[in-house]
């Protein structure tokens, strides 16, 4: 019975928890448009972010998702080759890259980068009260704050996601033509052959919607931080863990949604 | 004389715990208020209702003649315009230079040129004597020059009413009279409101016009500086003249609170 009900308060707790990153989310959409703060100071900020976010993530996540083509491209030669099909390692790299791999490895890149250091800045913001600095000032911290991140992150993961893709082809490419009798060019028109505009667009969805997820969970946990140094070590790593969490079950719940729907698409 | 502040029997609770219990008190315009009372005594959490920052349980809270505890989203913003708060740490935003940090508020909720607000960011750091350091981040500034920055900033709006908390906690001698002699320049130079938490009682008689004592949660004495020095008040005697707790719970009560939920 005991064991019942903490699995009913866990429910409880993480359906709250959900909702509470739902309200940051629509507050921030609010926000956006009747800001008390001046836009173009907003969009500053917004910059500001996406430099860091977004540009600032461009060298790792060129080189791990490079590395997650080759490998790819490795694992399926090995298997595809028993089958004489090897020229299929084209559209394995293609398919499984921007479908699933690039959005991924990009999202935990950023989860990596920016989402703890968004519960760390709110966190340690949160410690030092200058979070009530900024609300004495007639700025609230959501508009000053969290909306420039979602602006930022809802831009720029998709671009990310995007040069993930290309990197991530490149990885392949680069096996291909090394050991998988493809020539630079042949590569090239058996990637584009394999790919329809649909695996592209449900990478680019998946990305965005990963972005605003890491927003969120980024600056909820640093609202919630409580006292002490200690809390923001704390609010950070639950930022990483959350955050790959929901981003793995939403990526789960959106390739369900597009396999069931593969039929009309 | 107009009231800036006044509080109709306030009440704060964190959780179920009380920490006001109903408080009732006016700080009149161009007044200086000093609160003081020892630690856990309610006065940073009475600061903090003040500037809206908690919200009260009951009672009510007005600041410029608007029921803060009632007061819209837009109605506070308009409040927190005409008020500056200088926290105990200094709270200046950590990734902003001093300048950038003072500048903040101009340039969210004013029209003014960058130019205009560079010479008022520099006269704000003359006023508080930290001229040339607009360009220091906030860790790199002493405790007692982050302190000051942060009333620059405070000072930025040109508010109606500051509020101080601890404005000399944790400095040397000299560096708190000169946080001292700060305070009452601007109050000489801008009969503005002023309400200063403490538990400095040299620096309390010095600013103050009139003091208000905290004990647990409560107004132990309310009066100008003279009259609250001359109470004959056990409680408030005991606070002006260092006075530590004595009182001692019997044998019994003692040992209970060792054994007490161990089973």
């Amino acid at each position: 019975m005991q064991f019942v009900a903490e699995v009913g308060a866990g429910a409880e707790r993480s359906v709250a928890y959900v909702g509470g990153l739902a309200q940051l989310f629509a507050r921030s959409l609010r926000l956006l448009f009747v800001s008390p703060l001046k836009r173009s100071r907003m969009m500053e900020r917004a910059l500001h972010q996406a430099m860091a976010a977004g540009v600032g993530a461009l060298p790792i996540t060129s080189l791990i998702t490079f590395f997650v083509g080759v490998i790819i491209a490795l694992q399926g030669a090995y298997q595809l080759q028993h089958l004489g099909a090897i020229q299929l390692v084209a559209s394995l790299v293609s398919i499984s890259i921007t479908r699933e791999l690039g959005p991924l490895v990009t999202a935990i890149v950023v989860i990596g980068r920016s989402g703890s250091a968004f519960a760390a800045e709110i966190g340690t913001m949160r410690v030092t009260e200058e979070l009530d600095a900024l609300e004495t000032m007639a700025l609230d911290p959501v508009a000053f704050l969290v909306v420039p991140k979602f602006l930022a992150m809802a831009v720029m993961m998709p671009c990310l996601a995007i040069w993930a893709d290309f990197m991530g082809v490149l990885g392949g490419c680069l096996f291909g033509v090394v050991s998988g009798n493809f020539t630079l060019g042949s590569y090239v028109i058996a990637t584009r052959d394999a790919m329809v505009m649909h695996d592209l667009t449900s990478g680019i969805v998946k990305a965005l919607v990963f972005g605003l997820i890491i927003t969120a969970v980024g600056c909820q946990e640093g609202f919630s931080t409580g006292a002490g140094a200690e809390e923001v070590g704390r609010s950070t790593t639950s930022a990483v863990v959350i955050s790959i969490l929901l981003v793995i079950l939403i990526d789960l719940v959106f390739t369900t949604l597009f396999y069931l729907a593969r039929g009309t698409m | 004389m107009r009231a800036s502040i006044a509080a109709r029997d306030l009440r704060v609770s964190y959780g179920t715990r009380e920490v006001l219990h109903g408080l009732n008190f006016e700080v009149a315009h161009g007044e200086t208020v000093v609160v003081i009372g020892g630690s856990g005594s309610g006065k940073s959490t009475l600061l903090r209702t003040l500037v809206g920052l908690e919200k009260p349980s009951s009672g009510a809270v007005h600041v410029k003649g608007v029921d803060i505890t009632k007061a819209s989203a837009r109605e506070m913003d308009a409040i927190r315009k005409k008020i500056g708060l200088a926290f105990q740490g200094g709270a200046l935003i950590g990734s902003l230079s001093v300048g950038e940090n003072i500048a903040l508020p101009l340039l969210e909720h004013t029209n003014l040129e960058s130019t205009t607000i560079e010479v008022m960011v520099r006269i704000k750091l003359e006023q508080v004597g930290l001229s040339g350091y607009e360009n220091y981040m906030p860790a790199e500034l002493s405790g007692g020059m982050r302190k000051r920055a942060a009333f620059a900033r405070a000072l930025a709006m040109d508010p109606e009413i500051l509020f101080f908390d601890e404005p000399s906690a944790g400095l040397d001698p000299i560096t708190a009279a000169g946080i001292d002699e700060l305070i009452l320049d601007l109050k000489k130079a801008y009969s503005m409101t002023i309400v200063v938490v403490t538990h400095e009682l040299a620096s309390a008689f010095l600013i103050a016009d009139r003091i208000i004592l905290l004990d647990r949660g409560n107004i132990e004495a309310m009066g100008p500086v003279q009259e609250v020095r001359e109470s004959r008040q056990p409680r408030v005697r005991q606070f002006l003249d260092r006075v530590a707790d004595t009182t001692q719970d019997d044998d019994v009560d003692h040992l209970r609170r060792y054994t007490e939920g161990i089973r």
